[in-house]
């Protein structure tokens, strides 16, 4: 029977007080940001309104916070219960990889102190996908609490409030599935309005699909990063037999999208365009080529055995679907009158700060809480 | 003045391929039903042979909108905010006219050797972009009119608008902790007291002209029919309205008229001596963007049918497999 347990580790190492100093760094510009707005931290202009705040930390953030969606519907949905054991911390990277997505789109929002309006029923603006995202972005990040609440109720012994929970559970997990399938492919529908504005080799029809196929196999890579990741730096026991077995539905998701990917390249007649020399093209081939190894790493037995072979081809899976998602946000697109972006770098240590208070909270969390197969974590 | 760039056409050509690589079919199969223009629509003409480049519509722009003067970071040395410089859209400019440039520029609307003047500002789409993606509905066109507004006091700056537009029209303010978009809105706080937009009421020779877009359409069939070099008695302010028409002569025009097709339609029209790409206006197909985005939401979330039947289902299986492996969700923490 496999029970969750605290890990027993000091709260306070070089690693924390180095995140802790990057996250009052990302503060400071914040603050800077709310007193002078905008343009007085970040590079974005009326050529690219949407910088890395919008792209690495929601649209790429979310994705690498798609651990839960990817476990829940492994496990509830296809019952494969015996992966159980990686359920707990890859809904705890999910809560914080969307509720700091959440909060990164405070801060980007130009007129945040309205943004309640988006909850105010007659201003909902039904055509917009935007409007969708938001809602369905918020309500996952409820849900996904009262997916890990658990680990609080059973920190505190609130044993019946956790009955009362465990009877309804089956709506939260069902939610917690439907949820990110609505806005991960929506988060691809997004682009549809950009027509004539992004290159043909990121848009298609089917940017939906690609959106939440690519979100689902990213989902399964973070887990298996961060499996391996925990087991290392804190020398617990490996969990590579589970996530070798698991890594094979991973493989296939990924061929899957490369043969949609591509297919769809090949019937619209676009792919001649990814045969022309320019930074755009080149990280085309960089993206694909990530999602190749891979599907390669995960479809062969050889690599599947392999934990290094393994753990590499999760990194790769991460890159490749971050990238995808950075060129179709913002490499791919083509910006009016000759405006170019880079983030700054206040801007780029907003970001890194936000990645920063992940992982503290992350690591606060797992040494606090039932989260980690507590058999490993006891030891 | 800007010049316009020559990489704007080049990235023109870019878009086409664009539009020609997503096949047409599926594409309009996908995409709802296009909107269709209001008969009492208003909109402008703007006649890039007649515009002389004097800037007089961006400066009554500025005064009838409030609207600060620009002066870019080359010409602070001379220019102490004294004369507004805007060379392009932005938070604080809503109209502006930049200048096409070529070879030894000689004569006015000659692609070769020549020069040209063009006006930019919003083209109020018959299917708007911004009115599609704004998850607020800070955007809205009016019904009879079809003037595109925005309400500051709803919008949270989320700045889909400035990224959707395929004109490159709503611009943000980042300069201000407080900043709000800004697009041209036809300056309907002045047609309320009977006015037209100040950019047309200004214009001297007519290149700016106001109107229904109906009266604008067959003023651009008359101008068009005729044959270059005939006089022609170019109406100025308000189309119909009895103001001295400016006394000219009909040019030679390229073929076509941009804005009457482009993203399904403008209530905004250029007329212009020099191809419209080369002038830095966007090539821009003929579906409206919003149409294929909405019909794609509305095909998969009709009635919410189908997250409702994945609802049910995901739920079905969830309570079946939570019940098998009650043992392993509710472990019990022996830390406690």
């Amino acid at each position: 029977m496999s029970t969750a347990a605290p890990l027993r580790r000091s709260l306070v190492t070089p690693t924390t007080l180095v995140l802790v100093a990057l996250v009052v760094i990302a503060f400071c510009f914040l603050l800077q940001r709310f007193l002078f707005g905008l343009g007085a931290v970040a590079n974005i202009n009326p050529g690219y309104p949407w910088g890395i705040w919008v792209v690495v930390d929601v649209i790429i953030g979310t994705a690498f916070g798609c651990g839960g969606f990817a476990m829940a519907l492994l496990v509830y949905i296809f019952n494969r219960g015996q992966y159980h054991p990686l359920m707990r911390p890859a809904l705890l990277s999910g809560l914080f990889g969307y509720t700091l997505g959440g909060f990164a789109v405070i801060f980007d929002l130009g007129r945040y102190w309205q943004a309640y309006n988006l909850l105010l029923p007659w201003h909902a603006q039904l055509n917009s996908v935007m409007f969708e995202v938001a809602l369905c972005v918020m309500a996952y990040v409820v849900v996904l609490w009262i997916e890990f609440s658990p680990a609080f109720l059973e920190r505190w012994g609130f044993a019946a409030i956790k009955r009362v929970l465990d009877r309804w559970m089956f709506v939260i997990v069902a939610l917690g599935v439907l949820l990110p399938t609505m806005h991960q492919s929506s988060l691809g529908s997004m682009l549809l309005v950009m027509e004539y504005r992004l290159s043909p080799l990121w848009f298609t029809l089917w940017l939906p699909a690609l959106f939440v196929i690519s979100a689902l196999a990213m989902g399964y890579a973070v887990v298996m990063f961060e499996a391996t990741v925990v087991s290392k730096t804190f020398s617990l026991p490996s969990e590579h037999a589970l996530i070798s077995k698991m890594s094979i539905v991973v493989g296939w998701i990924t061929v899957a999208w490369l043969v949609l990917r591509f297919g769809d390249l090949v019937a619209r007649n676009a792919l001649p365009l990814a045969f022309i020399g320019s930074i755009s093209v080149f990280l085309f081939w960089v993206e694909n080529a990530m999602f190749l190894a891979a599907a390669l790493v995960f479809i062969t037995p050889a690599g599947r055995a392999s934990q290094r072979a393994s753990f590499l081809g999760a990194v790769a899976l991460l890159a490749g679907g971050s990238l995808y998602r950075l060129d179709a946000y913002l490499i791919g697109y083509q910006p009016l009158n000759n405006w170019s972006y880079f983030p700054s770098v206040p801007e780029l240590m907003v970001s890194i700060g936000v990645v920063a208070l992940e992982v503290l909270l992350y690591l606060i969390f797992i040494k606090t809480l039932p989260v980690l197969h507590g058999d490993a974590a006891r030891r | 003045m800007t010049e316009v760039d020559r990489r704007d056409f080049l990235r023109g050509a870019g878009f086409a391929t664009a539009a020609a690589a997503v096949p047409t079919e599926a594409s309009a199969a996908i995409a709802r039903p296009p909107k269709q223009i209001s008969p009492q629509a208003v909109g402008m003409l703007y006649d890039s042979t007649l515009c002389i480049g004097c800037k007089a519509c961006v400066a009554a722009c500025k005064e009838a909108n409030k609207m600060p003067a620009e002066v870019p970071a080359t010409l602070t040395g001379w220019n102490e905010n004294t004369w507004d410089s805007a060379e392009d859209l932005s938070g604080r400019t809503l109209n502006v006219i930049k200048v096409y440039r070529n070879g030894t520029a000689e004569q006015k609307d000659h692609e070769i050797n020549g020069f040209a003047f063009v006006k930019r500002h919003c083209l109020h789409c018959v299917d708007p972009s911004c009115v599609s993606v704004c998850p607020v509905g800070a955007m809205q066109k009016d019904a009879a009119t079809g003037i595109v507004s925005y309400d500051p006091d709803v919008c949270i700056g989320c700045r889909y608008c400035v990224y959707g537009c395929p004109f490159g029209v709503p611009q943000f303010d980042f300069s201000s902790a407080l900043g709000k978009i800004a697009k041209c809105e036809f300056c309907r706080h002045l047609q309320k007291d009977g006015k037209i937009p100040a950019c047309c009421d200004v214009c001297p020779t007519g290149a700016s002209l106001f109107g229904p877009v109906k009266e604008l359409e067959r003023e651009i069939e008359r101008r068009t029919a005729a044959a270059p070099g005939t006089p022609y008695q170019f109406p100025r302010g308000k189309i119909g309205e009895n103001r001295p028409p400016n006394a000219a002569t009909i040019p030679t025009y390229v073929k076509g008229v941009y804005g009457e097709h482009e993203a399904g339609g403008t209530q905004v029209r250029y007329l212009a001596g020099v191809p419209f790409p080369k002038l830095g206006l966007p090539t821009v197909g003929r579906q409206s963007p919003a149409s294929l985005s909405e019909g794609m939401q509305h095909t998969i979330y009709q009635w919410l049918i189908a997250p409702l039947v994945a609802f049910v289902g995901f739920a079905f299986l969830a309570r079946r497999n939570l019940a098998l492996h009650h043992d392993d969700d509710a472990p019990p923490s022996k830390e406690g």
